[in-house]
């Protein structure tokens, strides 16, 4: 394929590697820059934000869609990250609104909070935001670590909150996330807020996803950490224990938004979805997007915010 | 450079020395799963790879089988087994020795098939039966090479244990998964290391095997050759 001569074997190699420069010249943009749009939105427009994982993408979705029903401009830039890259995206202006998590964005602002239920975590939080950005109201919705049981366990030892388990005789294994060694609202917590003195982790890592589901249905573990909002607490009949000290603190949905889009329509419409966004709505969603339909999040947005009539 | 000096001070602990969460434990823990595992690879593919090689047969087979194995990503696996099998030891050990198999059934059959043609009809010439042929040939030269596919099959299973840890299993991953929600990157580089230093050292070890299991008199032509004495000599043998 190479040819015989010496010149034409240069000639040959000049071509491929303008065409190779050529072709790498074409591609735009640096692939180390950050996703979305390179068009910055017009000014008066609202970009909406999402976290990385499913349900922060349907509630920003949520917002998206009641904004633009109330003829207010939206562009969206969803499933960025972790925390502390879509605070320093609202913070550098790509971003001006996102869904998030009263107790968590209070600790992630003030790891020494000693705030737990939902209207002290919200009094904390609206003072620890920094100034320019602020809170508007949170929504019934709630999406935390919980404690789970099966019902046939619950049944045969009566057990129903939390504070049931210091009287238990039997010993226990937690099916949880590592990290549930050192959180406060982990092993430390069961042992010192409510007794629990035979307790075991079992690491799992999968965040109260399905290998830890069917630990805990199978009986591999007595309990298991699975999100609040996780279609599988229902799907399986699991008894959630209830958690009268607030060992696990508060986790309502709240919009958390650069204040200068703030105006008072913005603030009407949000506050409007907030207030009729519950838990048993994010179970349902998650469901449908995450479950056998799979759903698109966009989707699943509008066919919400029409059942609710809120517009 | 930090970090390093972070994880080697994570090790030097002596906190870290004590317990179920130890190093000792969990280097035991390791290096048991790792030899059961090979342990059984071998069981099921040693015995296959050396009739192929010896046969001749199935090269036509054995080296897409083998390859294709090595393309399962062993955390899908893993994670496949567990929702079908439950968070237990065994579904780790199973997606382990499928990792395992490919090397040691590579160098099993290698091992036999390299073995000279003309030294093996030497052998059926004089009388030797298959069995004899085998153990008493084929076996003794090829046994480095057959060493060999186990020693890398040893050190990527010592590697991959690791990954296990997503489940409630002991070993140096415990270390990896452990640290890594709550930032300790210390811990994370000192599990990493330990398991870097523990397969350093079983492939040490098997190194030093693999030389010794090869035969007087192929040590003796080596270095007649060597030094020249060895053309005539090769001359005759063949």
């Amino acid at each position: 394929m190479m040819p015989k001569n010496t010149s034409s074997r240069v000639g040959a190699l000049i071509t491929l590697g303008t065409v190779v420069v050529g072709l790498v010249g074409c591609s735009s943009g640096s692939p180390l820059s950050s996703s979305g749009n390179g068009a910055s939105a017009p000014s008066g427009t609202i970009t909406v934000g999402s976290a990385g994982f499913a349900e922060s993408e349907i509630i920003a979705q949520v917002y998206a869609h009641a904004l633009a029903i109330n003829n207010i401009e939206v562009s969206k830039r969803l499933t960025i990250g972790q925390r502390d890259v879509y605070l320093a995206a609202l913070k550098d202006g790509s971003i001006d609104l996102i869904p998030e998590y009263s107790g968590n964005l209070l600790q992630y602002y003030n790891a020494n909070s000693t705030a737990k239920s939902g209207p002290d975590v919200m009094a904390a939080l609206k003072n620890v935001v920094p100034s320019g950005f602020e809170v508007l109201d949170q929504a019934p919705a709630e999406d935390k670590d919980s404690y789970n049981v099966t019902a046939e366990f619950s049944a045969a030892y009566g057990v129903r909150s939390l504070a049931d388990l210091a009287s238990l005789t039997i010993p226990v294994t937690v099916g949880a996330n590592p990290e549930f060694a050192q959180r406060p609202y982990g092993i430390p917590g069961l042992k010192g807020t409510y007794g629990v003195s035979n307790v075991v982790l079992a690491p799992v890592s999968d965040s109260g996803g399905p290998l830890t589901v069917k630990a805990l249905r199978e009986g591999s573990v007595q309990m298991a950490d699975i999100f609040t909002t996780s279609p599988a607490i229902h799907d399986n009949n699991f008894v959630t224990l209830a958690d009268p000290q607030n060992l696990i603190i508060a986790q309502n949905v709240v919009p958390l938004i650069n204040s200068a889009k703030a105006s008072s329509k913005v603030k009407a419409v949000l506050n409007a979805v907030s207030a009729a966004l519950t838990t048993e709505d994010l179970v349902a969603l998650n469901g449908k997007n995450q479950g056998d339909e799979k759903i698109e999040s966009g989707i699943l947005a509008k066919e919400w915010l029409a059942q609710k009539h809120l517009f | 450079m930090s970090e390093i000096l972070l994880a080697l001070g994570w090790i030097a602990n002596p906190v870290n020395w004590v317990g179920v969460a130890g190093i000792p434990n969990r280097v035991g823990e390791h290096l048991s799963y790792s030899s059961v595992t090979v342990l059984i690879a071998a069981v099921i593919a040693m015995p296959l790879g050396v009739v192929l090689g010896h046969t001749r047969r199935g090269k036509f087979w054995v080296v897409p089988v083998a390859g294709a194995l090595r393309a399962l990503p062993t955390l899908g696996l893993v994670t496949l087994l567990a929702l079908l099998l439950g968070i237990g030891i065994v579904p780790p050990l199973i997606a382990l020795i499928v990792l395992a198999i490919p090397p040691v059934l590579a160098g099993a059959y290698s091992g036999i098939e390299s073995v000279d043609r003309h030294t093996v009809d030497a052998a059926r010439s004089l009388g030797m039966t298959e069995w004899q042929v085998l153990t008493r040939v084929e076996l003794p030269l090829g046994l480095p090479l057959v060493i060999g596919g186990v020693r890398s099959a040893a050190l990527q299973v010592i590697a991959t244990w690791t990954i296990a840890a997503i489940l409630p299993v002991g070993g140096l991953g415990r270390y990896i998964f452990d640290g890594l929600p709550v930032q300790n990157y210390a811990e994370m580089l000192a599990g990493s290391m330990l398991v870097i230093v523990l397969a350093l050292v079983a492939d040490g070890v098997f190194a030093l095997v693999q030389k010794g299991v090869i035969p007087r008199g192929v040590v003796a032509r080596q270095s007649a050759s060597s030094s020249d004495g060895g053309t005539r000599r090769r001359l005759h043998a063949d």
